[in-house]
């Protein structure tokens, strides 16, 4: 029995959630196996004769009882422009489900969960699955400015919600490693859990390692395949170089040479 | 009832359609999308004496219709695939092929000799023709002695089916692949990766961590197409064809070039189902052209 898939989706939904990013949601006519967060799909980029490989996006939300899936794609280059301007009733062809999840937070954990760039998606699915007490809960969204912010307001009821804006314009003026809740007492978490940027996850990792917290993150390496067989999007880590596709994306930061 | 069976010296395929070493992994990746007995046989990852963490990251860049690759060989030796990856695809009901690589010619010798142990590997690919690795690799390849060399020595200790991998990076690609010939390949396989390069202009910086790197997919296939056809004319023993194939309408332009058996590479990580596709468009063609045999294509380009 095969456990992951290549097949052609309609597209249900694609709206604008800000400038930059957009909600692509996608239905199947069969069923979806189970999926957790930090999993991914490769879409295909259509009509795009420059370019050839697929572009990994982190699953967002699952909906199995209407077969949908939902990602949020954040415009960086050609490619995440070209899946913005898919039009609803059209086809996506994805490769799917890739990668690992998210070690799960038992039922006494206090967790933060981190977001920056495109990274918000896996975060956010983490919050939902988590199964905890919102007040257990709290995640932390980085953001050039309010504008680059997406609102994440359904998610109160799973988390308490924190911004950080490098301008000021929304939530506490800074990165996210200068926020008050990460500065304050990074020690009261049992566990954080980040995604995006490289250089933002690697300031959060030398935090947490500091206050020795337990503490993954989940990486974007470029890839080519995505399935585990062109050993391009290799991270070093303490077990040798391993694939951020297969082995990851979810890392613990101990793991990781950083 | 068409058949697909064709044979590349003494070892038979079920059908023409393998995949290329460096893109199949072992056989178990893709083994989670399809059963690995719909194909031919799969030409394992490059393999060495001992562990090579291979190059630093960034090792891929997208190119128009292709990619650039500077891998470098990642894997943990012939060890601990006889140990830990061997048992695990053993029963898999398809050729399983290694991929030999080495950095002194004492290196290919010691790796063959315990391929030649495994009884269910039919057959070696000698690969002379990685462009990633600093010593070597290409550095065998690209000359007439060079092949010769490693072809004749590997060919001492391995008595079952040896396949010898080509670069295409040479200026006359027939010359070597007759002088392996002349030391006792029993088939040769081409094309490997063209060396290439790219760069980022933005951050005046290569987008490869080694600055240059192979390139593949179906930007090369004419050329590796032309090659395949003239190394066929030049040569007696059977030809593996390998270069941007993508469809079926281009494995069967390499058989018809005079490949016995083609291996399909990059466009895996386009569509994981590629390989698949290609076998049943290669049974619908030999239908549509009331052909009874697949071998009935190897070399029947028309001029
Ligand atoms: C496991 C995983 C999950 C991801 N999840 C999401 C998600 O949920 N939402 C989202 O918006 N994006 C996500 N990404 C990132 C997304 O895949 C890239 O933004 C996209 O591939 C860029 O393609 P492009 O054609 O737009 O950019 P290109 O035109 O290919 O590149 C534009 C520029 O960005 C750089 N670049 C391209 N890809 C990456 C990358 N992965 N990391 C760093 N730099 C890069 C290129 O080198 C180039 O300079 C994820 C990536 C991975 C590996
Ligand atoms: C990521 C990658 C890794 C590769 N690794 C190997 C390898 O280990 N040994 C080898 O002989 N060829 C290797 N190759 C070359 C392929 O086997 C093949 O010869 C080449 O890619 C051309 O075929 P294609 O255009 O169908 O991909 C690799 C190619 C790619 C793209
Ligand atoms: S992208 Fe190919 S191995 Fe990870």
């Amino acid at each position: 029995m095969p456990k992951k898939f290549v097949k052609e989706f309609n597209v249900i939904e694609n709206s604008a959630l800000n400038a930059t990013n957009f909600l692509i949601k996608v239905q199947s006519d069969t069923e979806f196996p189970v999926i957790k967060p930090g999993q991914f799909v490769n879409i295909e980029v259509k009509e795009a004769q420059e370019i050839f490989l697929r572009r990994p996006f982190s699953i967002f939300e699952v909906d199995y009882e209407n077969n949908v899936i939902s990602m949020i794609v954040k415009i960086l280059g050609r490619g995440s422009r070209k899946l913005t301007e898919v039009k609803v009733g059209s086809k996506l062809s994805m490769v799917y489900p890739l990668g690992k999840t998210f070690t799960y937070p038992s039922s006494d954990d206090k967790i933060l969960l981190i977001g920056g760039g495109s990274g918000v998606a896996p975060m956010l699915f983490l919050a939902k699955e988590s199964g905890l007490p919102v007040e257990n809960v709290d995640i932390l969204l980085g953001a050039r400015s309010k504008e680059d912010h997406i609102n994440v307001d359904s998610y109160k009821k799973y988390a308490n919600l924190h911004y950080a804006s490098e301008d000021g314009s929304l939530g506490e003026k800074g990165f996210v490693t200068q926020h008050s809740v990460f500065t304050n007492n990074l020690n009261s978490y049992t566990k954080i859990y980040a995604c995006g940027p490289d250089g933002m996850m690697r300031a959060i990792a030398k935090e947490a390692k500091a206050a020795n917290v337990f503490c993954e993150v989940s990486l974007e390496n470029l890839m080519a395949c995505g399935f585990g067989v062109c050993l391009c999007c290799i991270e070093p880590t303490t077990k040798g170089n391993l694939c951020v596709c297969t082995d990851g994306p979810v890392f613990n930061i101990n793991d990781l040479k950083w | 009832m068409v058949d697909l069976k064709v044979k590349l010296h003494d070892i038979e395929f079920k059908n023409p359609v393998t995949l290329a070493s460096g893109t199949c992994g072992f056989a178990r990746e893709t083994a989670e999308f399809f059963e690995p007995g719909l194909l031919g046989g799969y030409f394992l990852k490059g393999t060495t004496l001992k562990n090579r963490d291979g190059n630093n990251y960034p090792r891929m860049a997208e190119t128009p219709s292709g990619m650039l690759n500077a891998v470098g060989l990642q894997n943990k030796g012939i060890d601990y695939f006889i140990e830990n990856i061997y048992p695990e695809i053993v029963d898999y009901d398809t050729q399983l092929i290694i991929n030999v690589n080495g950095s002194t010619v004492e290196d290919y010798i010691a790796l063959t000799e315990k391929v030649n142990e495994l009884d269910k590997i039919n057959a070696i690919e000698l690969n002379i023709s990685c462009p990633n690795v600093k010593e070597g690799g290409m550095a065998f390849g690209v000359s007439c002695p060079g092949a010769e060399m490693v072809t004749r020595e590997v060919r001492r200790v391995y008595d079952k089916t040896m396949i010898v991998k080509l670069s295409p990076n040479v200026t006359n690609i027939t010359e070597i692949a007759k002088a392996v010939e002349g030391q006792g390949a029993d088939a040769v396989s081409l094309v490997n990766t063209f060396l290439g390069m790219a760069i980022d202009a933005e951050k005046r910086e290569p987008l490869l961590s080694t600055i240059t790197g192979g390139l593949s997919g179906p930007a090369i296939k004419p050329i590796a197409l032309r090659m395949v056809w003239q190394v066929a004319n030049a040569v007696k023993i059977p030809v593996v064809g390998i270069g941007g194939i993508m469809t079926a309408a281009d494995a069967i332009e390499f058989m018809l070039a005079g490949a016995s058996v083609v291996q399909v590479g990059t466009a895996i990580f386009k569509d994981p189902m590629i390989p698949v596709k290609i076998v049943e468009g290669i049974e619908d063609y030999l239908k549509r052209h009331n052909m009874q045999s697949a071998s009935e294509l190897i070399g029947a380009l028309q001029v």
